[in-house]
């Protein structure tokens, strides 16, 4: 198994996140299509450390720490959609237009 | 047969993905983003990076899966349809893609094998996290703090009106 | 899991991974039917009646009857139900309790799934009851189910997190996140002789009965209030599927409360080393299981309120002062003053906690109200 078919894998994911982060107008999705975009990286992170033979888990502490971040983002994220559904009463990113709050 | 293990899930992961990409049903591209994620969990797995695994499934499946079909629930609205797709999308991914697979496979350093390693163990982990990496450790702890409130104070019902 | 050499040695690992998962099977789906019964007649004597007697001697073939009826029943599923969803959930709810109880020691060299991060393995495939739930509820379509499967996950989240923080003394105290090493750290004393590990086992045991949707905290399945919760769009196989992931999440967090606190398979007293491990470890599980059946004989259910207001304001405080507690009764030399010192602080807290949450309500005799 070399390491190209994996780095294929995890640019296919991203190209599926990159896809729903384009394509769909429900925000949620835009944002599912942005951890899958986080989480093809992390492959790539992981991948590159276990094809290197170095004894620094670098890889692994970045993937670790993408994880954390990526949490946090969701988390405000979807807080977001909830309070722009409450103002708007929609979720579809499309009809967001207004400046005036 | 690790070979095959290994393409099991990478279409497993990728197929689920495409689904929570493009299923017009709310909550089955939810959920087809919780097995997706659960694919990309058993690929760290396959990788040897067990801890990195596990977290993915705690963090993701756990919490951020659940939020998310908490989410759809809270913003759903009886006869709105949001069946809108946006086709350039699609042209954009495949070229990115393209891009891509085409860069990697113009690279003959990515063709290699895994060397021999000894597993990573948790404590090794722990330890470089707290030595080496104590001070990024520092900052996620605080973002997380702050984006916990962030989200708190967001979510909040106004209680003025 | 991680790159396994070529030939033999697969089949070798395959043979194995299945011996254990059968061995594990045949032990707790025994367990199971004994469980179901036993249960039942402990729940009768306290309630002053016999319980099951019919079925075989003293009713002890009650589960067989039981099972047989599960089975031939009529599998309905709702027309408006996601056909997918409804499906998959019970499945998915059963797949993962049978996963946790893989980590847990259950005797000398007796792990079935022995890996570096075992404690985080069965915290991260457990979370993932909470989504199933959710599939059992929404895929339902019903009120009930929804309202069920919400309740649940409102109380499963909120637990989680003092169960979890409970185990931190332990993981910190043995420096590792694998059962085995933790239970091998025990072998002196157990952890429950301690300060902070008394505390944090009694947390932890409440935690897990929440998170085991057992009496008094059943609220989300509570029979007079909402049918069966998320159970309530189920019949026949697929409820005795529900019913079997209860009952194994059960024995998978007393085993875990076995293996962190009451010091796995060792014996209480050197002297009684020559009785097997397994037997030890199977006792004190028994124990732990009773003290279930006892705090569903006694206890009536706490409201929703009640359950969300106690995990918040007690639980939380309390597993954070273990985590401090057994710091500094690590750093003051595990002695008998670090004793000292770990329990002024739990009692400290405790003591802060119940004057900050006392709200000055007087209780008065219970008025009864009849019908004219």
């Amino acid at each position: 198994m070399t390491l190209s078919i994996l780095l294929m894998v995890s640019s296919a994911l991203f190209c599926i996140g990159l896809l729903a982060a384009l394509s769909r107008r429900h925000a949620i999705f835009i944002l599912i299509g942005i951890e899958m975009m986080l989480a093809a990286a992390n492959i790539n992170f992981i991948a590159f450390w276990r094809y290197n033979a170095q004894p620094q888990p670098t890889g692994v502490i970045v993937a670790i720490f993408a994880i954390a971040i990526a949490a946090a983002e969701a988390a405000v994220g979807l807080a977001l959609i909830i309070a722009i559904y409450r103002h708007y009463r929609t979720t579809n990113v499309d009809q967001l237009d207004r400046l005036k709050g | 047969m690790i070979n095959i293990a290994f393409f099991i899930i990478a279409a497993l992961t990728l197929g689920s993905a495409l689904a929570a990409a493009t299923n017009p049903k709310l909550m089955h591209a939810a959920l087809s983003f919780a097995i997706a994620f659960v694919g990309v969990s058993t690929l760290f797995f396959w990788l040897g990076a067990e801890f990195v695994g596990l977290v993915q499934i705690f963090v993701y499946i756990g919490a951020v899966a659940v939020l998310i079909v908490f989410t759809i629930l809270l913003t759903r609205r009886e006869g709105e349809q949001l069946r809108g797709f946006n086709w350039s999308g699609v042209v954009v991914a495949l070229a990115v893609f393209a891009g891509l697979v085409w860069s990697i496979l113009k690279s003959p350093s990515m063709s290699i094998l895994p060397p021999e390693v000894s597993p990573l163990t948790v404590k090794r982990i722990g330890e470089v996290l707290m030595s080496d990496y104590v001070w990024p450790l520092m900052g996620v702890g605080v973002l997380l703090t702050v984006a916990l409130l962030g989200a708190l104070i967001l979510a909040m019902e106004d209680k003025r009106e | 899991m991680h790159f396994l050499p070529p030939g033999h040695d697969l089949i070798a690992s395959f043979v194995s991974a299945l011996l254990n998962i059968s061995g594990v099977l045949i032990v707790f789906l025994t367990l199971f039917a004994a469980m179901s019964v036993l249960e039942r007649k402990i729940l009768g004597r306290m309630q002053n009646r016999y319980g099951p007697n019919r079925v075989g001697p003293f009713g002890l073939l009650q589960p067989v009857a039981d099972g047989i009826k599960m089975l031939i029943k009529e599998d309905i599923v709702p027309a408006r139900a996601d056909k997918v969803v409804h499906f998959l959930a019970p499945i998915i709810i059963a797949a993962v309790a049978m996963l946790t109880l893989g980590i847990i020691p259950y005797g000398r060299n007796m792990t079935p799934l022995s890996i570096d991060g075992g404690i985080l393995f069965f915290f991260a495939i457990g979370s993932t009851t909470e989504l199933a739930v959710f599939m059992a509820g929404w895929g339902s379509n019903n009120k009930f189910s929804m309202l069920g499967a919400m309740r649940a996950i409102a109380q499963m989240v909120s637990y989680e997190l003092p169960l979890i923080i409970t185990t931190l003394p332990v993981v910190m105290i043995v420096g590792s996140l694998s059962p085995d090493q933790i239970v091998a750290a025990q072998s002196k004393y157990w952890f429950v002789f301690t300060p902070w590990g008394l505390a944090a086992f009694l947390l932890f045991f409440t935690s897990g009965l929440v998170e085991s949707n057992r009496t008094p905290f059943d609220v989300p399945e509570g029979e007079s209030e909402i049918v069966a919760g998320h159970m309530t769009e189920y019949s026949g196989f697929k409820y005795a599927t529900f019913f079997l992931a209860e009952y194994f999440g059960m024995f998978a967090i007393s085993g875990l409360a076995v293996t962190l606190f009451l010091g796995g398979w060792h014996a209480p007293l050197s002297i009684l080393r020559f009785v097997p491990s397994y037997i030890w470890f199977f006792g004190k599980l028994s124990i732990l299981l009773f003290v279930f059946v006892w705090a569903r004989g006694t206890l009536p259910r706490t409201r929703v309120d009640q359950v969300m207001n106690f995990a918040w304001k007690f639980m939380l405080p309390m597993a954070f002062t273990c985590v401090v507690s057994a710091a500094v009764w690590h750093y003051a030399g595990r002695g008998f003053f670090a004793w000292i010192w770990s329990l002024v602080i739990i009692a400290g807290v405790y003591m802060t906690l119940s004057i900050l949450l006392d709200t000055k309500k007087k209780f008065a005799p219970r008025v009864y109200r009849f019908a004219e």
